[in-house]
């Protein structure tokens, strides 16, 4: 079958870009194995948006765990989706949205179900100290208010368009982004005067914007599933890591980050 | 057909050169010192082994190169004068130049490359395609007005370039080595008609070469130059007559060499001596031609007064005959048939004994140019 | 040759010289890394063709998004080009005819944008034209003009990136023309502009034409540039590459039949221009 081999290559020029890219970092020489029997490598894709808070929660992780050795893959969703169904070798998932983790599991990538972690919810984000005053999502409609939204491809695209439907509002926006973080740099850089951003992302730019929290974003929240994957070369670290996460040390780390509790 | 003789610029005193220049450029250890008039009407040839400077004196004329000092003046305009900061750039010059290889507009038309210059010199499209038809016209070119030069053959594109250059009817036309470019053939008839344009041509014109030919059959006058100096001027039968460097001699076929005359005898260098028919008293040259040199296979008995031992050194073809070069005593080039290098079996490196009648050597005084 | 009475005897012509193609043996050393080359760039392309959706082709065409990001991208990709030759070919004749100090900075300053990446670009671009940036907070207060978000930033962004592959063209088109060509006009009395326009730029066009096929096509594939500056709304400023980008997120066929148009529609107008300008008389 044509597909199949179009499939395989692609999946050996995934791997081969993913080994190249987290490949750099590892400290060839392996730490002594701690007392619980985990031990090794252990590969994590997961959402751009939990950079920050997984980053500290791998750290955290590997302190508890003598001897594992935790590499990130931070990208797109739908990315990690896509390379996952292509054969990277990754052995947990964590998807900023439950669509990108349904590619997966309906792909038979899935170990088990995915279970929801954490919660985030769109607020406004505008320059630092509101200049245009913005209360809410009917202030976005005023004349000479340049907002930014993220395309409806993309999970806050979709969660903006669900929120702004909720509250009645008819925007234009002057751009639809690819992804979260080129609608916040519109507002960082000043091109526009607000973007509607996920809570935790306009958090971890507080030195530059503002996040106003609106009602309707309630009926917009989005949810975080993550799994551990059936190919996952090192099973016993991908469930004792999801574990982590779950539990109140990860929990504290995604709360900090403003992220919700599930 | 008149217009090229139209004048162009301010017409000049009755009697005046066209052009008066004293070119002078410096670079490194090269200095150009060249002065030159060009009458009107007048085809002077600048004649010079390479390095001589016969290029830079071109590229002054035209303004591609500046004076270092000296001035040029062409139709009672100041072209260049350093000496009064005064420089006139290329395009507003009444020039006209034809490049060694043409360099015609490869992108135009042979019309549209002659009418480019009137064109330029303000007439509009229609006027100056209707010059350039009549220029391609005199030049017997007409049906090859519409091709691009690269359809045309190495003389066509020879005349195209000349009524390019004339078409703006220039107070001076400057051609550089304006048949280098083509085969012997072709250059014999392009030689020829380019001879009838420069005679109709009512400017200066200067013509710079290396073929001494060249410089014979299209120049009134010649002017030569070695290292960036005149070493010689005059009309082509003086220089002829009586050449005063190694390259003029050798440009017109003729062995020369410096001595000091006592009557008719000629001591050359290492005690060597010449006898000639020309008597005279002090430093004198004394040249022959090739074809005066005899060679024998031992030593002749008889009238030449001159001969010696010599070696032959080598052997080229020149037009129907041998030159052979000798050594010995002084430097010689002789002229054989194939018959008689046969009947001798001439080969490098062989002695023989060379003769010159003295009825055929001539001597002149060495002084300055009379 | 004969005369024979009635028959017409065309005046001898020199023909053109005719150029005796030289057919050898080509090396094995060149041919393997030539074939392997070609396959390299062409097996992605039959990767994108394997999977396209045939059957729903026509009907994805008809989709309205679709041929309006195709106008705007080469309605953008022709104006960024013809802003290149604008200034780009000033810039490479200056380079190329001009010794000015600095000349190997300046030079080495024109490739920068080959090697920035095109979202960096993008965002040097927002600090000059952006509504805060150096010119662009100027143009708004004085003209009212703002650049990001409009279809004005996206031919800006392209006409960033792609201008070095014209400069460069140029360039080296400049630097292998014959500058004597350029004297014997001035002997003409052609002045230095009527030079340029009458000689230089004629005797130069196919490095132009080329630089100017190559700028296009660079700047008809822009991406990141033009996301960063100039945003991506559709009809205004998405561009196919956007359009295909976003396309992923969600449906990959979708993707893959938008890049097959932007592939055909950019090789059927590169084909087409190639005939006409580069392989002219």
């Amino acid at each position: 079958m044509r597909a199949t081999r179009f499939r395989a290559t692609l999946a050996a020029f995934t791997v081969l870009a993913v080994v190249g890219l987290t490949g750099c970092g590892g400290d060839s020489t392996d730490p002594p194995a701690g007392g619980d029997g985990i031990s090794g490598e252990l590969t994590v894709f997961a959402a751009a948006s939990l950079t920050e808070s997984f980053t500290r929660i791998g750290q955290d992780f590997e302190a508890a765990h003598q001897g594992v050795k935790v590499t990130f893959s931070f990208a797109g969703s739908s990315a990690l989706a896509t390379q996952i169904n292509q054969g990277a070798p990754a052995d947990v998932f964590a998807s900023a949205a439950p669509v990108n983790m349904t590619t997966v599991t309906d792909a038979g990538n899935g170990d088990g179900e995915p279970t929801v972690f954490v919660r985030n919810q769109l607020v406004i984000a505008v320059p630092k100290g509101n200049p245009d005053g913005v209360t809410g999502l009917s202030d976005l409609t005023k004349p000479g208010v340049k907002v930014a939204l993220c395309a409806e491809q993309v999970p806050c695209g979709a969660a903006a368009r669900k929120a702004l439907d909720a509250a009645g509002v008819a925007l234009t926006p002057v751009t639809l982004e690819q992804d979260v973080k080129g609608a916040l740099s519109k507002v960082r850089l000043g091109e526009v005067d607000a973007a509607l951003v996920y809570r935790t992302d306009a958090r971890a730019a507080a030195t530059d914007v503002d996040g106003i929290e609106f009602p309707e974003s309630a009926g917009a929240i989005n949810d975080y599933p993550i799994i551990v994957l059936k190919d996952a070369a090192n099973k016993p670290a991908a469930r004792a890591f999801v574990e982590y996460v779950l539990a109140d040390t990860g929990r504290s780390v995604l709360t900090a980050a403003g992220f919700q509790a599930s | 057909m008149t217009a090229g003789r139209t004048m162009l610029g301010a017409t000049p005193h009755l009697g005046a050169p066209l052009l008066d220049a004293h070119l002078v450029v410096e670079r490194g250890a090269f200095r150009l010192d060249l002065p030159l008039t060009v009458d009107p009407g007048e085809v002077v040839a600048l004649l010079g082994p390479n390095g001589a400077g016969k290029t830079t004196a071109l590229r002054t004329l035209a303004g591609l190169l500046p004076l270092s000092a000296g001035h040029l003046t062409l139709a009672g305009r100041d072209l260049d004068h350093p000496g009064r900061r005064l420089w006139i750039p290329t395009e507003r010059r009444p020039i006209g130049v034809v490049f060694q290889d043409y360099l015609l507009f490869p992108h135009l038309s042979a019309l549209d490359n002659v009418a480019f210059g009137p064109r330029r010199h303000g007439l509009d499209r229609q006027r100056a395609r209707l010059r350039a038809a009549d220029w391609l016209a005199r030049m017997g070119l007409t049906e090859h007005a519409r091709r691009k030069p690269r359809q045309l053959s190495g003389g066509q594109a020879q005349r195209v370039a000349l009524a390019r250059a004339l078409a703006v009817e220039p107070a001076l036309l400057l051609l550089d080595e304006p048949l280098a470019a083509l085969d012997a053939g072709t250059r014999l008839d392009t030689r020829a008609q380019l001879q009838q344009h420069l005679a109709a041509h009512a400017g200066a014109t200067l013509l710079v070469t290396h073929d001494p030919l060249d410089a014979l059959v299209l120049a009134d006058r010649l002017v030569i130059i070695e290292h960036g100096q005149v070493v010689q001027e005059g009309t082509a039968a003086t220089i002829t007559a009586q050449p005063r460097t190694d390259y003029v001699a050798r440009l017109v076929g003729l062995n020369l060499y410096r001595g000091h005359a006592t009557g008719h005898s000629i001591l050359l260098a290492d005690e060597f001596r010449l006898t000639t028919g020309d008597p005279y008293d002090g430093e004198v040259f004394v040249a022959f031609p090739p074809s005066a040199v005899a060679l024998h296979p031992r030593q002749p008995d008889g009238s030449p007064r001159n001969t010696w031992p010599a070696t032959i050194a080598g052997i080229q073809r020149h037009g129907d005959n041998l030159r052979i070069q000798l050594t010995g005593p002084i430097e010689v080039a002789a002229d054989v048939t194939p018959a008689a290098a046969a009947q001798l079996k001439l080969t490098p490196g062989q002695p023989v004994w060379a003769a010159v009648k003295a009825a055929e050597t001539r001597a002149y005084p060495a002084g300055p140019v009379p | 040759m004969s005369h024979t009475t009635g028959e017409v005897t065309r005046p001898t012509t020199v023909a053109p010289p005719t150029r005796t193609r030289r057919t050898g043996r080509i090396p094995v050393a060149l041919l393997l890394p030539a074939a392997l080359g070609l396959l390299f760039l062409v097996l992605p392309l039959a990767g994108l063709l394997v999977h396209t959706p045939w059957s729903t082709l026509p009907q994805r065409l008809t989709e309205p998004g679709v041929l309006t990001a195709l106008r705007l991208s080469v309605q953008t990709a022709t104006l960024a080009t013809l802003l290149c030759l604008a200034l780009g070919v000033p810039l490479a004749w200056l380079l190329a005819r001009v010794r000015f100090p600095g000349r190997r900075v300046v030079r080495a300053l024109v490739t920068v944008p080959l090697v920035l990446p095109p979202v960096v670009g993008g965002v040097a671009l927002l600090l000059v034209f952006g509504r805060r940036g150096l010119i662009g907070s100027w143009l708004d207060t004085t003209f009212g003009i703002t650049l990001p978000f409009t279809t004005t930033g996206v031919v800006l962004a392209e006409a960033f990136v792609a201008m070095p592959f014209l400069i460069i063209a140029v360039e080296g088109a400049l630097r292998g023309a014959d500058t004597r060509y350029e004297e014997a006009a001035a002997t003409l009395g052609a002045g230095r502009w009527t030079t340029f326009t009458h000689v230089t730029l004629p005797l130069v066009a196919p490095g132009i034409a080329a630089g100017a096929v190559l700028c296009w096509a660079r700047a008809l594939g822009e991406f990141g540039a033009t996301i960063t500056f100039a945003g991506n709304y559709p009809g205004r400023t998405q561009t196919m590459p956007l359009a295909v980008y976003l396309a992923l997120e969600t449906d990959l066929e979708a993707a893959i039949v938008l890049s097959l148009i932007l592939l055909t529609v950019s090789v059927v107008i590169l084909a087409s221009l190639r005939d006409r300008w580069i392989s002219a008389p």
